[in-house]
C-alpha cells in the first residue's frame, strides 16, 4: 500500500473513501444533506467570489499568515532545531477559526439559517459561535458536562459572542456523546441548520471539507520552512484528536517523502492502563459517528470512553485519513501520557514564553523522543494548535496534586 | 417468501395493518426479553423489532437511549441476543427483525453474523446507520442466508434514494414518519401517513411507518394508509416505568393489546 497525495488524485471520490476508511454511515435522513453539502463545497471550491471573500476573512479577521518561529531556547534544551506554526495566533487561539469561517461562509452560501457544533475543549464552539457573530447567524454549540466543568472560560466566551450552549450529559459527558446529541439535532433540524463539524472525522464529506480548510497551515509552513530554514523540516510534528491540526500541517507535505509525518495521541494515564484517547496507537477499526477509522471499542464493538487530561483530545474515534495515512506508513502515530505533556506544557511556558494548549503539549511531550533519531542540523516543525489560557484552572490543579 | 414477509401478508388477508413492536434485547434483562417478545406476539406483534444494543445510538432519542444503556450494563451483546432469540425459537414463531447500528455488526464479522442469526432463527435485519452505499457487504451475506434486509427511506430521501431502498428491500421498506430522533413528539402523522400511501402504490412494496406513533389513535391514523405501524419508544417506556420484570411483561401485553384494535384498514 501506498498513500496517494490528494493533489496527484482525481477529484476526491464520491464515496469519500481513504482506502477502507471513511465513507458515510448514517441515518438516511442525513444522506440527502451530505449530498447536498458536498456538490456545494465542490461549486464553493470553483468560485472565485467564494474564495475571495474567504481569504479576506482569513487574512483580515482572523490574522493569517500565522508565523514560523524558530525556538532557540527550546531548541537548546531539546537539539535538534524547534520551528513553531504559531497557529495559537490566530483570532480565537487556535486553528480552528480557519474551518469554521469557510464552513460558515458555506452554509450561508446553502441558505441555512442556523448553526450548530460540538465542541471538546471548547475551541472549535468558540471558533464556531465567533464566525456565527460574524456572520449573522444563531449558533448552538453541543458540550459534554464534564467539559463544560473543566474548560469554564470557553463556555463564557461562547456565551458572550451570543451561541447557546448545552451541557450534555448522556454517555461519559465529553466529546463523543457531544457529537451523539449534535447529529441528534441535526438529523431533526436538518432543512435548516448546518452542522459545523470540528474535525476531520465524521461521514463523508466531512473529512475533507475541514482539511482542505485547514490545509492553509501546511501551505503557509511550507513556504516560510523554505524562506526562514532554506530546506524543508526534516520531521512535522502535530497532536491529533480527532486530527484537524495535524491533517492541515501534514497536508502541506504529504508529497515531500523526505519529511516524516508524526501525529501525537493522548496516552492519558498510559496505554496500559486502557484509560487513554489513541485510536490509532491502540485502538481497532470500526464506524463512530458517521465514518470508518480506528476507533476505541470492546471486543463487542462497543465504543469505550477515552480518558486524557485534554478535553480537545478527549475521543475514542479520529479522522479517517489518518487511519489510511498510519496503514499506509506515510505518517506515524505515537503517543504521550498526561504527565508527560504537563511537564511539555511547563517547558514551553519557561523557555519561549508561550502557555500552549493542552492539546498541543503532547506534540512537544513527544519531542525528547524524536531528538534522539535526529541531529542538531535537523529542523523539526511543531504545529502550535493554539494557546494554553483555557487550560490554567487545569493544569495548576494537576500540579498541586503533584505536589 | 420469508416469515416477515408472511406476516404483512397475512395481516393484509385480515384487512389490516401489520403490527410491528420494537424491544431493546437485554432491557431489563435477556431472560425478560424472552417473555416481552412472546407476550407482545400473544398480544397481536405481528413482527419484532429487536434492538442491539449500541453505547453511541444517534438515532434514538432518550428513551430508547436509556433502554440501550440499561442493557449494556446488564452485560448484552450481539452473540448473546442471538442465543436468546434461539430461547424464543423454543416458544413462538413471530418474525424477529434484528434492528441496531453497524460497529457492533462489524465488530462481530458481517458474513459470520449472517451465518449466526440465521441459525439462531432470526429473520433480518435492519440497521440505522448503513444506507444503501455502505449496506453490501452485510446485505449480500444477509440474503443468501435467507435473511431480510430492510431498508429506511426518509422524509428527506428524494427519488433517486427511494428507488435504491426499494430496490434493496426484500420484505418491507421502513419509512421514517419525521426528520428526527425515536420517540419525538409534534409529529404529523396524517401527513406522514398519506405520503407513505403515496411511496407503496408507486414502489408496489409493503411500507411500514414508524418513529412517534405511540398510542392506539395514532396506529389508527397510520393503519388505513400502509401495510405496516412500527412502535418502539412507547413501548421502551412501558418497560422503563413497570416496577418488576413481571409487571413490564404484563404492561406490554396490554399496550400491545391495545395497539392492536387500532389496525383496520377499512
Amino acid at each position: 500500500m501506498r498513500y496517494v497525495p490528494r493533489l496527484m488524485q482525481p477529484p476526491e471520490p464520491a464515496s469519500g473513501r481513504y482506502g477502507p476508511y471513511g465513507g458515510r454511515y448514517v441515518a438516511e435522513t442525513l444522506m440527502p444533506a451530505l449530498d447536498e453539502l458536498t456538490r456545494a463545497y465542490q461549486e464553493s471550491q470553483r468560485d472565485p467570489a467564494f474564495q475571495a471573500e474567504l481569504d479576506t476573512l482569513l487574512h483580515q479577521y482572523a490574522g493569517r499568515a500565522t508565523p514560523t518561529y524558530f525556538a532557540a531556547r527550546l531548541t537548546e534544551e531539546i537539539g535538534p532545531r524547534i520551528w513553531l506554526k504559531r497557529e495559537d495566533l490566530c483570532h480565537t487561539g487556535a486553528h480552528k477559526v480557519n474551518n469554521t469561517l469557510g464552513q460558515i461562509l458555506l452554509a450561508k452560501r446553502m441558505g441555512k439559517t442556523r448553526i450548530i457544533a460540538e465542541t471538546g475543549a471548547g475551541q472549535h464552539g468558540v471558533a464556531t459561535a465567533t464566525a456565527c457573530a460574524l456572520m449573522g447567524l444563531p449558533c448552538e454549540v453541543y458540550m459534554g458536562a464534564e467539559d463544560v466543568r473543566r474548560q469554564a472560560p470557553n463556555v463564557r466566551r461562547m456565551e458572550l459572542l451570543g451561541a447557546q450552549v448545552h451541557s450534555v450529559t448522556s454517555g461519559s459527558s465529553t466529546l463523543k456523546d457531544a457529537m451523539n446529541e449534535a447529529l441528534r439535532d441535526w438529523v431533526t433540524n436538518v432543512r435548516t441548520t448546518h452542522y459545523c463539524v470540528g474535525s476531520v472525522a465524521g461521514p463523508h464529506p466531512y473529512p475533507a471539507i475541514v482539511r482542505d480548510f485547514q490545509a492553509i497551515i501546511g501551505q503557509e509552513a511550507r513556504a516560510q520552512m523554505l524562506e526562514q530554514a532554506g530546506k524543508l523540516p526534516d520531521a512535522v510534528v502535530a497532536c491529533v484528536g480527532g486530527g484537524s491540526n495535524a491533517m492541515g500541517i501534514f497536508s502541506g507535505f504529504i508529497d515531500d517523502e523526505s519529511v516524516r509525518l508524526i501525529g501525537v495521541e493522548a496516552a492519558g494515564e498510559g496505554i496500559e492502563t486502557g484509560r487513554h484517547a489513541a485510536p490509532l496507537c491502540a485502538g481497532g477499526v470500526g464506524v463512530l459517528h458517521g465514518a470508518k477509522s480506528y476507533v476505541l471499542q470492546t471486543p463487542d464493538g462497543q465504543i469505550v470512553e477515552a480518558h486524557s487530561i485534554s478535553a480537545g483530545l478527549d475521543y475514542p474515534g479520529v479522522g479517517p485519513e489518518h487511519a489510511w495515512l498510519k496503514d499506509t506508513g506515510r505518517a506515524t502515530y505515537v503517543s504521550v501520557t498526561d504527565d508527560a505533556a504537563l511537564d511539555a506544557f511547563q517547558q514551553l511556558c519557561r523557555t519561549e514564553g508561550i502557555i500552549p494548549a493542552l492539546e498541543t503539549s503532547h506534540a512537544f511531550a513527544y519531542l525528547p523522543t524524536l531528538a534522539k533519531e535526529l541531529g542538531p542540523d535537523d529542523d523539526i516543525l511543531v504545529c502550535l494548535s493554539g494557546r494554553g489560557d483555557k487550560d490554567l484552572e487545569t493544569v495548576l490543579e494537576k500540579l498541586e496534586e503533584r505536589g | 417468501m420469508g416469515r416477515i414477509a408472511d406476516a404483512f401478508e397475512n395481516a393484509r388477508n385480515e384487512k389490516r395493518a401489520a403490527l410491528v413492536i420494537y424491544l431493546c434485547a437485554g432491557d431489563p434483562d435477556l431472560s425478560t426479553t424472552v417473555d416481552l417478545v412472546v407476550a407482545a406476539a400473544e398480544a397481536g406483534a405481528d413482527v419484532i423489532e429487536l434492538g442491539v444494543p449500541f453505547s453511541d445510538p444517534t438515532a434514538d432519542g432518550p428513551a430508547i437511549q436509556r433502554a440501550a444503556e440499561r442493557s449494556l450494563r446488564a452485560g448484552t451483546t450481539l452473540s448473546k441476543v442471538l442465543d436468546t432469540v434461539r430461547l424464543i425459537r423454543g416458544r413462538t414463531a413471530v418474525p424477529i427483525l434484528l434492528f441496531g447500528y453497524y460497529n457492533p455488526i462489524l465488530a462481530y464479522g458481517e458474513q459470520k453474523l449472517a451465518n449466526d442469526a440465521a441459525d439462531s432463527g432470526a429473520d433480518g435485519f435492519l440497521v440505522v446507520d448503513l444506507p444503501p452505499e455502505e449496506s453490501a457487504s452485510l446485505r449480500g451475506p444477509a440474503i443468501e442466508k435467507g435473511l431480510d434486509f430492510v431498508p429506511l427511506v426518509a422524509p428527506t430521501s428524494n427519488e433517486a434514494r427511494i428507488s435504491q431502498a426499494a430496490d434493496a428491500a426484500t420484505s418491507f421498506i421502513y419509512y421514517v414518519s419525521m426528520t428526527g430522533v425515536t420517540g419525538s413528539q409534534a409529529v404529523d402523522l396524517a401527513g406522514a401517513s398519506e405520503r407513505a400511501g403515496v411511496l407503496q402504490r408507486e414502489l408496489g412494496r409493503p411500507v411500514a411507518i414508524g418513529f412517534g406513533v405511540k398510542t392506539k389513535d395514532d396506529v389508527a391514523t397510520v393503519a388505513p394508509h400502509v401495510e405496516g405501524v412500527v412502535v418502539g419508544s412507547a413501548v421502551v417506556r412501558t418497560i422503563e416505568d413497570a416496577a418488576s420484570p413481571d409487571e413490564a411483561v404484563a404492561s406490554v401485553r396490554e399496550l400491545v393489546s391495545e395497539l392492536a384494535q387500532g389496525l383496520a384498514r377499512q
